[in-house]
């Protein structure tokens, strides 16, 4: 059982899901705190859930608030960094570009498969908007 | 005689996430450091015992609660941000002289460079690891020294004897020097850690240790 655990912590590790920042959190538990990873990587979970969720509402309600998508992403970049979690925080950075480039310069510089997803997205809520309205 | 008591570091931590704030207890722990931790500027300040009084511009001192020998706190943080606590401590008569050390998770020169003029000792890219945390043990043996040297000064005067107020005299040039050995090298690494995020393979340096276990 060990064994297995071991193998897939070393994949992890291989396939550049987590750095070395992980390996610090280890030498970080010992004798007189057995449990310190375990107590960090919860905190991470609670803590990414709570700003996924946050991050899909805000997408969801069409909303484009750059600042706080930003804002959303700078918090779980740092959590993501704090436990080794590599491959997420690089997500995290690309999507922060994103949200920078959509605030100073519009749409224009963001790749155009993404605009065009974002404008149906707009589009769609326009619709529903309108039957609502419609329906009042 | 200028003797450093045995008792251990007490470090006030200052971050918004949790998660960081587990993280930088851990490894200020880890140093042997005892710590305390808040979750924003305005809670440092009041429980260093800075409260705002009638006047927004001045800060009265309230009792001093604990002794605080180092702060360490994140930059970004909603609110107070750890650039604006830094000023009010320094503007602080009474706190000015706790070393105050910056955390970010963003490498921005300006920022890095503003901090340290405003009076900060270190400034951090997190992940802060335990080697950073080695290099803060100088800063607050350095407040700790002078404030012995300074209750020792005190006792001297009243008792007056020229002699033993010499010791106290040599003792604190000496740690001065070591300061100013220090200083130069640590403000060029950190700049040239943050700027390049080139990761040295020996970040703690010996000296420390030989410093603070010869005193």
């Amino acid at each position: 059982m060990q064994r297995q655990v071991a193998l897939i912590k070393q994949s992890l590790f291989d396939q550049g899901y987590l750095d070395e920042q992980f390996i610090e959190l280890e030498e970080l538990q010992d004798d007189a705190n057995p449990n310190f990873v375990e107590e960090v990587a919860t905190l991470y979970f609670k803590d990414s859930a709570r700003l996924i969720s946050n991050i899909e509402q805000a997408l969801e309600r069409g909303s484009f608030d750059f600042n706080r998508l930003d804002n959303y992403m700078h918090q779980f970049k740092g959590s993501s960094t704090s436990i080794g979690a590599s491959k997420v925080k690089t997500e995290c950075t690309m999507f922060r570009e994103y949200c920078r480039v959509g605030n100073a310069e519009g749409f224009l510089t963001i790749p155009y498969l993404r605009r065009v997803q974002m404008f149906e997205d707009f589009q769609a809520t326009e619709e529903r908007a309108r039957n609502v309205e419609k329906e009042a | 005689m200028g003797m450093v008591r045995e008792s251990q570091f007490h470090v006030l931590a200052v971050d918004d996430s949790q998660l960081d704030r587990k993280m930088i207890e851990r490894l200020l722990q880890k140093s042997s450091c005892q710590v305390t931790t808040v979750d924003s500027g305005s809670k440092a300040l009041e429980f260093l015992g800075l409260r705002e009084s009638n006047d927004p511009n001045s800060l009265e001192t309230h009792q001093q609660e604990v002794e605080i020998n180092l702060i360490i706190t994140d930059y970004c943080m909603p609110g107070m941000t750890g650039y604006d606590l830094l000023k009010k401590v320094k503007e602080s008569a009474a706190f000015r002289s706790i070393p105050v050390v910056i955390m970010s998770s963003e490498n921005v020169p300006a920022r890095i460079s503003r901090c340290l003029e405003e009076g900060a000792e270190e400034f951090f890219l997190k992940p802060v690891k335990l080697a950073d945390v080695t290099k803060l043990k100088p800063h607050m043996m350095k407040t700790k020294l002078k404030k012995e040297g300074e209750k020792v000064a005190e006792e001297e005067n009243a008792t007056s004897k020229p002699e033993e107020s010499l010791v106290v005299e040599m003792i604190l040039p000496l740690n001065q020097e070591l300061e100013l050995e220090q200083q130069e090298p640590m403000l060029s690494s950190n700049k040239r850690k943050a700027m390049e995020e080139v990761i040295s393979a020996d970040r703690s340096r010996p000296k420390y240790n030989d410093i603070t276990t010869s005193v």
